[in-house]
């Protein structure tokens, strides 16, 4: 086997989620072998990672929300690793946002890094269980919840 | 990103009892069969097949039934990169630092000294823990089993782990007189290494932000 590019493309965590529950489901649907010793490897895997990725903000995306943020994203400059980053891992704080993005107090004022925040709440959804528990703060009323 | 794209190569051997399947997913099956939750040594973690790019022609060779197929695919793996954030969540601790899982993967440690500091370790709970100073004076804040924690990567190990050769021979066996050279004796056995983990990712939460989930959410 041999390998000829170790790094062909970066995958958002919503594009490995889609592809592993499509899997499952043609899996499924096969019936016959998925059992057997040789699939054992694939099926702990597709499970394990599946259930990480459910308990993350992929799970919540769609091709057009993920194409959208992306648009949005634009003007904001920021490389593609970062956008990739606030993809995931949908920050809702400023502390999380100076995490990602590089050097963030040189490239991002105060005011964009607050306006990042509104821009990745408003575009990707959140979890539901998260929102209607949290009490009130000012984030989140910003956040502007189309309720 | 957690998750790049490979692109490789391989020869492909589809036994003759599998020759009435669809050859695309026959070669999907016994990559993944090959690959699936398996190290590729200075790659990651491989997670599943993402698509066939090209299918050379399949032959069969003189003495064996089966066919031979020249596959170029791209595999799915896990491979973060360098200063990337990620959540997981706390395995274990230990006098090497705290054992972060993913679940899908296991093996990341948070050195001692990439906790927050100062930091101690608990002997007696086996946890460690953030002495978080405050004005009331030093805050314990635990770093329990199964907390959700975000640490950034700061390095990642592969060990090559194929089989190894049997070690070069030993002594020589001195000929006693008289009797028939008995064989040598079997080399020593390797010394019972601790097995190390193919891919080890080392992070670090020492860092406004990093750390338990708990610790900064309001």
């Amino acid at each position: 086997m041999e390998v000829k590019n170790a790094n062909a493309a970066m995958l958002s965590n919503y594009e490995v989620f889609k592809l592993l529950t499509d899997l499952k489901e043609k899996r499924k649907d096969s019936g016959k072998n998925k059992n057997s010793s040789g699939q054992q490897n694939l099926n702990t895997i597709m499970y394990e990672t599946l259930k990480h990725l459910s308990k993350t903000p992929c799970s919540r995306q769609s091709p057009e929300i993920v194409k959208e943020f992306l648009t949005i994203m634009m003007p904001h400059k920021l490389t593609k690793a970062e956008k990739l980053q606030l993809l995931n891992q949908r920050p809702q704080t400023a502390v999380e946002i100076q995490l990602m993005v590089e050097e963030s107090e040189e490239r991002l004022s105060e005011e964009q890094i607050e306006d990042l925040i509104q821009t990745v709440a408003g575009a990707l959804p959140g979890d539901p269980e998260q929102e209607n528990a949290a009490p009130a703060d000012t984030e989140m009323e910003e956040a502007g919840e189309h309720s | 990103m957690m998750f790049v794209l490979v692109e490789m190569v391989d020869t492909v051997r589809i036994p003759p009892w599998n020759f009435q399947r669809q050859l695309n997913e026959a070669i999907a099956e016994e990559l993944n069969k090959k690959l699936a939750n398996k190290v590729v040594y200075n790659v990651g973690l491989c997670i599943c097949l993402y698509d066939i790019t090209k299918l050379e022609d399949s032959y069969i060779f003189p003495g064996d039934g089966a066919s031979h197929t020249k596959v170029h695919y791209r595999y799915v793996v896990f491979h973060p990169f360098l200063d990337e954030i990620l959540v997981g969540k706390i395995k274990y601790c230990s006098q090497e630092g705290v054992h972060v899982t993913m679940g899908f993967f296991d093996d990341i440690l948070i050195p001692p000294e990439s906790l927050q500091q100062p930091a101690k370790f608990d002997e007696a709970e086996q946890v460690w823990l953030w002495e978080y100073e405050t004005e009331e004076g030093a805050h314990d804040l635990y770093m329990d089993q199964g907390e959700e924690i975000r640490f950034r990567v700061t390095d990642e190990v592969f060990v090559d782990t194929s089989p190894t050769g049997p070690s070069a021979a030993v002594t020589d066996t001195p000929a006693q007189p008289g009797q028939s050279n008995a064989p040598p004796p079997p080399p020593p056995e390797e010394s019972a290494e601790k097995k190390e983990p193919p891919y080890t990712l080392i992070g670090t939460i020492c860092e406004p932000g990093l750390g338990l989930l708990s610790w900064w959410n309001n």
